[in-house]
């Protein structure tokens, strides 16, 4: 048990969860170290919310095992809440309330005391850029400071595991970027992250590990690396006039594709300047004549795309 | 920390939570305190005369109406404060502050005694305005402190089994507006009590529902209490209602907020 407390902050196997005949979540395994961040990454209507629902003790699941902190959430869900803190895609903050009030109801909650939690308020009001804001009535506050506000009641307690579902959900890129670096911040004081999200951008720059989930289904799960490398890689797409051409292109290049119907050839490469530079000369040196060339790298779209049932090009074309 | 502090303090926050936004809208007592205040007038100075003369009582009038009426609006009072906690606590289960109360280590019943706690101190103020009122239009307590003492306990008593009731049909309800019917049966049962005539002028059947339901032995003991009519064993009556209307809406209560939250 110990070993597992300071080893994994939360391990789910076979989680399974249906609303009347509608499954939601469909088996799933994972398993989030201490410390990391995990980006829970999904289309709407994946499954997201109700596995943030699920391992924040929210909602109870209809099978499988599930330990927070190295408690099970079902048999000890109070053990669990003491070391959790959660925010929710809809804000969970009490709109008759000034952000002091909601945050003083917090601190009182967490019983830190009048002085401490006095402390506590003050200085996350700091922390979260609410000063000027701190009397006024939640309901004046914007979108992005009712989301720091928020955070802000879900850091009161200094959780250890920090739930977040799609916390930039609806931001302004400003605000975006500050729960990044909010997110980052938190990390490197030792806090494990749990969050949803539909931004690969967001996965891509935060996540120690990504799991894709798809219909209830985690249809992909490791680094941000590891993912991309899971799509055949990059390739270079040259596209001819004539018949004639791509014949010379296609004997040019070893292990090149061709598709003579769209009078193409696809040369596989990484995608990097050298190779592509080489490729140009290889060209010139032949005097084959292309009438575009386009440019192809697999991101985390083309992962999430693929793994999703969605395929799209992403394509760079310089004529 | 013990369960038992904890349950306590915790309670203590919400229902500080709770006095803060029934300040924030004073609209919801005033409303609670208006209707009864509204019926009182209209029964004494509108059904009153004649109500007061059927009385049986030599020189029945509307002076003594007021002194028949009082207990039974009092008690309309704390029935029509249900109608507020249901519709305040089907409300507040919509917030999202709910769901991350639920995902907090704090006493779970906390949410639901804070409703509970705060609506009987709203019930009383309303009964204080609705009181004072009765004074002003000639309503004369025959009794002394000690009564008027066990009247209040009575009331706060009643107020409580009402409330645990009233949270548990506001959890009950899918929409705010379901919350907001829901409780009307509880403002039509002192209407059918000995409230505003005594059951003996009502048809069989409707006499015997009125001397068996819950708010005539209420109204009986607050009568008794506050103008020295006779409680005989009313008064034991009213406190067992009480007590057992509040463990079934406590349990009931407790069971809905278990529950799993709607997504």
């Amino acid at each position: 048990m110990t070993a597992i407390r300071s080893v994994v902050a939360i391990r789910a196997g076979g989680l399974r969860k249906s609303y009347g005949k509608q499954v939601v979540l469909d088996g799933i395994d994972l398993e989030v170290a201490e410390g990391t961040v995990f980006a829970l990454l999904g289309p709407n209507g994946a499954g997201k919310t109700t596995m943030v629902r699920i391992l924040s003790t929210l909602i109870g699941a209809d099978g499988g095992e599930v330990h927070v902190a190295g408690h099970d959430i079902a048999r000890e869900p109070d053990a669990v809440r003491s070391v959790i803190g959660v925010t929710g895609q809809f804000s969970a903050v009490d709109g008759l309330f000034s952000g002091e009030e909601n945050l003083q109801l917090m601190a009182d909650l967490r019983h830190l005391g009048k002085q401490a939690g006095r402390r506590r308020v003050d200085e996350l009001l700091q922390r979260f850029d609410l000063v000027d804001a701190a009397r006024k009535p939640v309901t004046t506050y914007s979108g992005g400071m009712r989301r720091r506000l928020d955070l802000a009641m879900t850091l009161i307690g200094d959780p250890r595991i920090i739930f977040l579902d799609e916390p930039t959900a609806g931001l302004d890129p400003r605000s975006r970027r500050g729960m990044w670096q909010t997110i980052q911040e938190l990390v490197a004081g030792g806090v494990t992250i749990f969050l949803t999200t539909q931004y690969l951008e967001e996965a891509d720059r935060l996540a120690h590990r990504i799991g894709v989930l798809d219909r209830g289904v985690l249809v992909a799960e490791g680094t941000p690396d590891e993912l991309k490398r899971l799509l055949p890689g990059g390739h270079i797409q040259l596209s001819f006039t004539g018949a004639a051409e791509l014949e010379r292109a296609a004997r040019a290049f070893d292990g090149a594709s061709r598709d003579d119907e769209s009078l193409t050839l696809q040369i596989p490469s990484d995608g990097g300047i050298p190779s592509l530079r080489a490729l140009l000369d290889k060209l010139e040196a032949d005097s084959i004549d292309v009438d575009a060339l386009s440019l192809q790298t697999p991101d985390l779209d083309d992962v999430f795309l693929s793994l999703t049932g969605n395929p799209d090009e992403q394509k760079v074309t310089v004529r | 920390m013990t369960t038992y502090s904890l349950v306590l303090g915790d309670s203590a926050t919400m229902l500080r939570r709770n006095l803060r936004r029934m300040r924030r809208y004073p609209s919801l007592t005033f409303f609670i305190a208006g209707i009864p205040v509204v019926l009182l007038l209209l029964f004494v100075y509108v059904f009153g005369g004649t109500l007061g003369a059927g009385l049986g009582q030599v020189a029945g009038g509307r002076t003594e109406y007021i002194a028949y009426v009082v207990p039974g609006i009092l008690l309309i009072t704390v029935a029509g404060a249900a109608q507020g906690t249901a519709i305040s606590v089907a409300m507040d289960m919509t917030e999202g502050i709910i769901a991350r109360f639920r995902t907090m280590d704090i006493a779970r019943v906390s949410v639901l005694t804070g409703h509970v706690v705060g609506s009987v101190i709203q019930t009383m103020l309303a009964i204080a305005i609705v009181m004072v009122v009765a004074l002003l239009i000639g309503f004369r307590s025959t009794t002394g402190p000690l009564e008027w003492a066990a009247a209040t306990g009575l009331l706060v008593l009643a107020s409580l089994a009402i409330s645990w009731l009233s949270v548990a049909l506001g959890m009950v309800s899918k929409s705010v507006e379901t919350a907001s019917n829901l409780p009307m049966f509880l403002i039509l049962l002192p209407l059918m009590s000995s409230g505003f005539v005594p059951t003996g002028s009502m048809p069989d059947g409707l006499s015997w529902f009125a001397e068996h339901q819950p708010f005539t032995p209420l109204i009986e003991t607050v009568r008794g209490l506050l103008v020295g009519t006779p409680i005989g064993n009313s008064g034991v009556v009213a406190v067992g209602w009480c007590i057992g209307i509040s463990v079934v809406g406590y349990l009931w209560a407790r069971r809905l907020y278990d529950r799993d939250p709607a997504a």
